[in-house]
């Protein structure tokens, strides 16, 4: 009874609500879904972050630490959304320090130079948003609604990058060197944010039957790249790929072999910046400890003691 | 959940009036110590970019809500009662301003 209920709101393409029965299995995938990407945004915050005491100006500073904000934002909704799975999110941030969830591989990369601001902003952010706009659609309420928040926002992200690339391109050859670099090292990985090729991602069947998904991650790649080629012409820096060029047949952009065993290794553990980024969060849980604590005895105490 | 200390704050649900005139209409949830605090970082976290001009905070424990269980009893009565939708009524097209 309560499946043929759950099976026909999907099939009508209404939201399932918290309260609403729903298969074990969807639960989990959404918990961990939602969470790994409540994480994602948290740790995201850290490759900018370095950069906000460097910003060149305080237009930039603003900017930046404007985005940030946006980030800790998008987090929140998150496991705001996680919460109402019965998830706690206290018990979701000790799963990402002790390594049992996971988190985009993208934010294992370092943030070198201030072009890279730009270029997360551009590639990062741009990707990001061709995962999230299908997710408004996604088939659980809570995190559908909190994606229609973040994609308005992310919005911002991603035209800042670009106007912060535009202006260095514009600035001497040593900036323009810069950016370039910055492309180089973040192309890759940003094709890379689209997960496994389908034929090796094996719960995509699943989640795209229960609408949580709505493209595979070789279509979005495909859409990422052929959104990212003409912008990358406008800025008049090359994408490190000699494989790249316009398909009149399939009217997309060929582009070449990801390297997966980087992924795999990333994912793993194994990128260049995995310990410090768990090793921060970490620490700021620690030491935000007694801060939470205080708080909760000064509420208590208020409570004992009515004004 | 693990059994160690829970040293989370309890949750509240955010509700914002977008501007005046519109309902408070509920934005999501958020973990604050107590209802003061509840309010200042529904404010940072929900308001950033002009979203609204009213919050309300609610302690989630305080929300009583209808079960989807609870769907025939509370509102079927209502599908069965066409007599208060005013298309029940067949007035003739000659009958002008009804």
């Amino acid at each position: 009874m309560s499946e043929q209920v759950f099976e026909a709101t999907i099939a009508k393409d209404q939201r399932i609500e918290p309260r609403d029965w729903m298969p074990d299995g969807y639960r989990k995938t959404m918990i961990r879904q939602i969470a790994q990407h409540a994480h994602s945004e948290i740790i995201g915050m850290q490759p900018e972050g370095a950069w906000i005491t460097r910003a060149p100006s305080l237009r930039r500073k603003a900017i930046l630490l404007a985005k940030v904000q946006d980030e800790a934002g998008h987090g929140l909704y998150l496991y705001s959304a996680a919460e109402t799975l019965g998830a706690d999110r206290g018990d979701l941030t000790r799963r990402l320090i002790e390594g049992r969830q996971k988190y985009s591989s993208i934010f294992n990369y370092p943030t070198l130079t201030f072009a890279d601001v730009g270029v997360i902003g551009w590639l990062v952010d741009g990707a990001a948003i061709c995962n999230q706009v299908p997710l408004c659609r996604s088939s659980f309420g809570p995190y559908a609604r909190a994606m229609i928040r973040i994609c308005k926002e992310e919005s911002f992200h991603q035209r800042q990058g670009y106007e912060l690339l535009m202006t260095m391109m514009r600035g001497t050859q040593a900036q323009r060197d810069m950016v370039q670099d910055a492309v180089n090292r973040w192309w890759w990985p940003s094709l890379m944010m689209f997960g496994p090729p389908d034929a090796e991602s094996p719960n995509t069947a699943q989640s795209m039957a229960w609408k949580i998904k709505r493209h595979t991650n070789d279509e979005l790649r495909q859409r990422f790249v052929d959104m990212s080629v003409p912008q990358a012409d406008a800025l008049g820096i090359t994408l490190p790929d000699a494989d790249l060029r316009w398909n009149a047949d399939r009217e997309h952009y060929d582009f070449g072999e990801i390297d997966w065993s980087e992924l795999k290794r990333v994912i793993s553990g194994d990128g260049p910046m995995n310990q410090e980024r768990i090793a921060n969060r970490r620490r700021a849980d620690e030491e935000g400890a007694w801060v939470r604590e205080a708080a909760a005895a000064h509420a208590a105490k208020k409570q004992a003691v009515p004004a | 959940m693990s059994g160690e200390v829970k040293h989370e704050w309890p949750l509240f649900e955010v509700f914002v009036r977008a501007k005046r005139g519109l309902n408070h209409v509920h934005v999501g949830s958020l973990r604050a110590a107590d209802h003061e605090m509840a309010l200042h970082h529904a404010r940072d976290l929900y308001t950033r970019r002009n979203e609204g001009v009213s919050i309300w905070v609610v302690k989630s424990d305080d929300v009583v809500a209808s079960g989807p269980d609870d769907k025939d009893a509370f509102f079927a009565p209502s599908g069965d009662k066409a007599y208060r939708h005013p298309t029940y009524y067949a007035i003739p097209e000659s009958v002008p301003h009804i």
